[in-house]
């Protein structure tokens, strides 16, 4: 309807509706005087009903939402649930006023009348809830599911009542709109028509049936259906469904015999199939020779076996081009599955030393083979959680755009290795330390367009992120071409801190650690992207929960680049398993640079201080005997494992360094959530437990002590 | 020819919003306030389809739809019932009776006319 049609309409129905509420209101005062009057219930309940009705048809949402409530008293009342009394008709009086008032002042945005009309909702609510359970819920029946999906094909069995036809139903019109869900293929079962003597015109004896392919599901198919769902009978089988990530290969593989038709179909079943079979002719001409099925039911067989033939060869040349399947799993599965895959890890490990020990060739043998299938197992698992990090670096695009806007900078983002894969919640931990980094190179790396100029670079600045493997690392790095930073001013800023002293020479990569420490910045001014001092080293402490390490290198007036190195993975890690007394330690191999004998001079040269002397480069040690007061008494010759962390190299001195190990990583649990220098445990071949130390945790808590 | 629907309501928004959605989309509308009047429109002329409301006085629309059936001129047309969402028995009632289909109120026009589409081409 045009709009001038639409106000004529709405003018007929501010009319009629003011006339209903005019009867409205004598039937409720009649009813108070004789409620057990049916006809009156009735006459009220009419009343409310066409104006619920036609006023959400005319846009007089708030009044047909209103009255609806009332509505339901009254209907509960016309069926006997509830009885007519004094406060009901008062509350469907006032009701009535408000309606009026809404329909005098449709657009008024005069909330008092919602109060009002809210009040009268609320108290008829006592009465109606009470019944609640009985009613069906209005939005159930009126939304019609008819989402689809997967392309299937349906065979239809559509028997309509003999008598369809005095419901005014054109069997004809049904196919019609089955022909417009998708490809049909239609046949017509004549075998229930009676002789021409009986034949009466005005009944139906047909029965159909169907073959459909359509995406449009079971719902849509059965809305087809919706007038004459009661009395036909009506039976939708799903035949076949297609995926839809399957190759055209996939496809291709699927024959259609007739034998299995017929056993899906009901016809026949297994044995008389294989019964009809040994006859080596044509399975049909056997059937009808035989006379085991009729020629109808075996042409209807054959019918469904074209049509599955003939999708199938649409659906093969539609798809060849597309190949790459892929099926969505919730993560917890995927977590359940790590775990386990963990478990078998470990005891795959018990299973390696116990085979070790007792020389048994053929457990040996077991074992190995055991060990190939976990570690192969292991490592596809571990797989399935990579999530490539491209779309991790297209978020920071639009960051990259508004911050360069905010700072009057102009930025040029270039990603690359988009496609590099990493531990999906590894991934999730890297957005705050990339955002920061950003920050950090657009603020103080990359310089407005004018100074840029000034220098002799182009306006347009650039930062780099770019991603790639390194074993079993991912490298990260963040770069920019901007003024890089400046050591005079970390330096000032570190002496000021008093983090170093004035004499003090460092190099590049321990003066760039500084501003890593909490609080530091060298920002003049404090800005609302940078200058705070709380990121570089909030990005510090992510990455290392990671297991990863920050590196940052700078040329002055070229610009920064930072490197994060993450494990692609947190499951499990790769550590050098060493021996204190009978504790079992576990360092990361990826914090371990390599391992050297501590001979008994050496440690008495440098008697306190914890020095080692490692080819010409003095390195600091921490005695994990007397840190973890392991007692008992050291070996003659220890060994001393020397890490390096931030390009800083640190000693931890244990009697024995046992050898590479396939760690699980076990949570401490709760309880232990306070200790810092222990990051989890893993369980040995053996069953007894390992520690796994947090190398960069340890090292400061060892600094601290000895600063204090 | 164009095809004749009869529409019977005892809600006149209702019958206009009707009668003007169907004549747009080129049929012929007769209106009928309620079950007795619609009853009466039928007699002396050719009507191919009925949308009728249930409720109404005089002659609800349940009775219409069986007295309509029982019209050997009017035994095999499509009807249309205009029920609302809480009306499941209602809607049972009249498809015993002999009612094609329902609609569902409140609705747009444009249902309306794919309900009409869909019973009567």
């Amino acid at each position: 309807m045009s709009n001038d049609e639409l106000d004529a309409a709405r003018g007929v129905f501010l009319e009629e509706t003011g006339e209903l509420l005019e009867q409205l209101e004598e039937s409720l005062l009649a009813l108070e005087e004789n409620p057990d009057d049916q006809d009156l219930v009735g006459s009220v309940f009419r009343a409310l009903h066409t104006i619920k009705g036609s006023g959400a048809m005319f846009g007089f949402d708030r009044i047909s939402t209103f009255t609806h409530e009332v509505e339901t008293a009254f209907e509960l009342i016309r069926s006997g649930v509830l009885q007519v009394n004094r406060k009901i008709i008062d509350l469907t009086l006032g009701s009535r006023d408000i309606i009026r008032e809404m329909l005098d002042d449709p657009d008024a945005e005069d909330t008092s009348i919602d109060m009002r009309a809210q009040a009268i909702t609320d108290q008829l609510l006592t009465y109606t809830r009470a019944n609640d359970d009985e009613r069906v819920s209005p939005q159930e029946e009126t939304i019609m599911d008819v989402s689809g999906g997967a392309l299937a094909t349906w065979r239809i069995r559509f028997k309509p009542p003999e008598d369809l036809f005095t419901t005014g139903t054109d069997p004809g019109h049904l196919l019609d709109d089955l022909r417009e869900l998708g490809d049909c293929t239609i046949a017509v079962v004549t075998e229930d028509i009676p002789t021409l003597s009986e034949l009466d015109p005005e009944r139906l004896f047909l029965t159909w049936e169907i073959l459909l392919t359509t995406d449009k599901g079971k719902d849509s198919i059965e809305d087809v259906f919706i007038f004459v769902s009661d009395h036909a009978t009506i039976r939708i089988d799903l035949v076949e469904q297609y995926q839809e990530d399957v190759g055209a290969e996939d496809i291709i593989e699927r024959v259609h015999r007739l034998g299995e038709i017929l056993v899906s179909r009901g016809d026949l079943d297994e044995e008389q199939i294989l019964f009809a079979l040994k006859e080596q002719k044509k399975l049909g001409e056997i059937l009808l020779e035989k006379g085991m099925l009729s020629e109808t039911k075996i042409d209807l067989a054959i019918q469904e076996q074209e049509h599955l033939k003939k999708t199938e060869q649409k659906l093969q040349s539609k798809r060849k081009t597309t190949t790459e399947a892929s099926i969505r799993v919730t993560s917890s599965k995927l977590d359940n599955l790590v775990n386990l895959v963990g478990e078998l890890v470990t005891v795959q490990a018990r299973l390696s030393q116990e085979a070790n020990t007792r020389n048994d060739t053929q457990l040996l043998f077991l074992a190995e083979e055991v060990e190939r299938l976990s570690n192969e197992l292991r490592d596809n698992t571990m797989n399935i959680r990579m999530v490539p990090i491209g779309t991790t670096f297209g978020k920071f695009r639009r960051l990259v755009r508004d911050l360069s806007a905010e700072l009057g900078r102009e930025v040029n983002l270039v990603t690359r290795g988009g496609d590099t894969e990493l531990d999906k919640t590894v991934i999730e931990k890297l957005d705050d330390p990339l955002v920061h980094l950003i920050r950090n190179s657009l603020d103080h790396g990359i310089e407005p367009p004018s100074v840029r100029q000034a220098a002799g670079k182009p306006p347009l600045g650039e930062l780099i992120m770019e991603a790639e493997h390194s074993g079993a690392y991912v490298i990260i790095r963040i770069k920019d071409d901007g003024n890089g930073i400046d050591r005079e001013k970390i330096r000032k800023r570190a002496i000021e801190r008093n983090l170093m002293d004035e004499g003090d020479v460092l190099s590049d990569s321990e003066l760039y650690s500084f501003i890593f420490s909490p609080g530091f910045s060298t920002a003049q001014v404090v800005s609302s992207v940078s200058g705070r001092g709380v990121g570089m080293d909030v990005v510090r402490t992510n990455i290392e929960s990671l297991r990863g390490s920050v590196d940052v290198e700078s040329q002055e007036g070229e610009g920064t680049t930072v490197t994060l190195k993450i494990p692609l993975t947190l499951a499990i890690i790769e550590g050098l398993l060493s021996r204190v007394g009978n504790e079992s330690y576990i360092i990361p191999l990826a914090n371990v640079e390599e391992c050297v004998e501590l001979e008994e001079k050496a440690k008495e040269g440098s008697k306190d201080r914890n020095l080692v002397n490692l080819r010409g480069e003095l390195v600091p040690y921490v005695y994990l005997r007397d840190h973890f007061q392991v007692r008992s008494s050291p070996p003659e010759v220890e060994q001393i494992i020397i890490t390096c962390l931030d390009g800083r190299r640190t000693g931890f001195v244990v009697d024995e360094v046992v050898g590479q190990h396939q760690t699980v990583i076990k949570n401490l649990g709760y309880l232990y959530r306070d200790i810092r220098e222990i990051s989890g445990a893993t369980i040995l071949g053996d069953g007894t437990l390992a520690l796994i130390i947090d190398v960069s945790n340890l090292i400061s808590d060892v600094r601290g002590s000895k600063y204090n | 020819m164009s095809k004749t629907i009869l529409s019977v309501d005892d809600s006149a928004s209702i019958r206009q919003m009707v009668s003007m959605t169907l004549k747009k989309a080129g049929y012929d509308v007769i209106e009928a306030v309620d079950g007795m009047d619609g009853l009466a429109k039928t007699k002396g002329r050719e009507i191919h389809m009925i949308i009728t409301d249930l409720n109404m006085p005089k002659m609800d629309g349940i009775t219409l739809i069986q007295k309509v059936r029982t019209d050997p001129k009017l035994k095999f047309i499509p009807i249309i019932m205009l029920t609302t969402e809480s009306q499941a028995e209602k809607k049972q009632q009249g498809k015993s009776a002999g009612a094609t289909g329902w609609i569902v109120k409140p609705f747009k026009p444009d249902q309306l006319l794919g309900v009409v589409k869909k019973v009567l081409r």
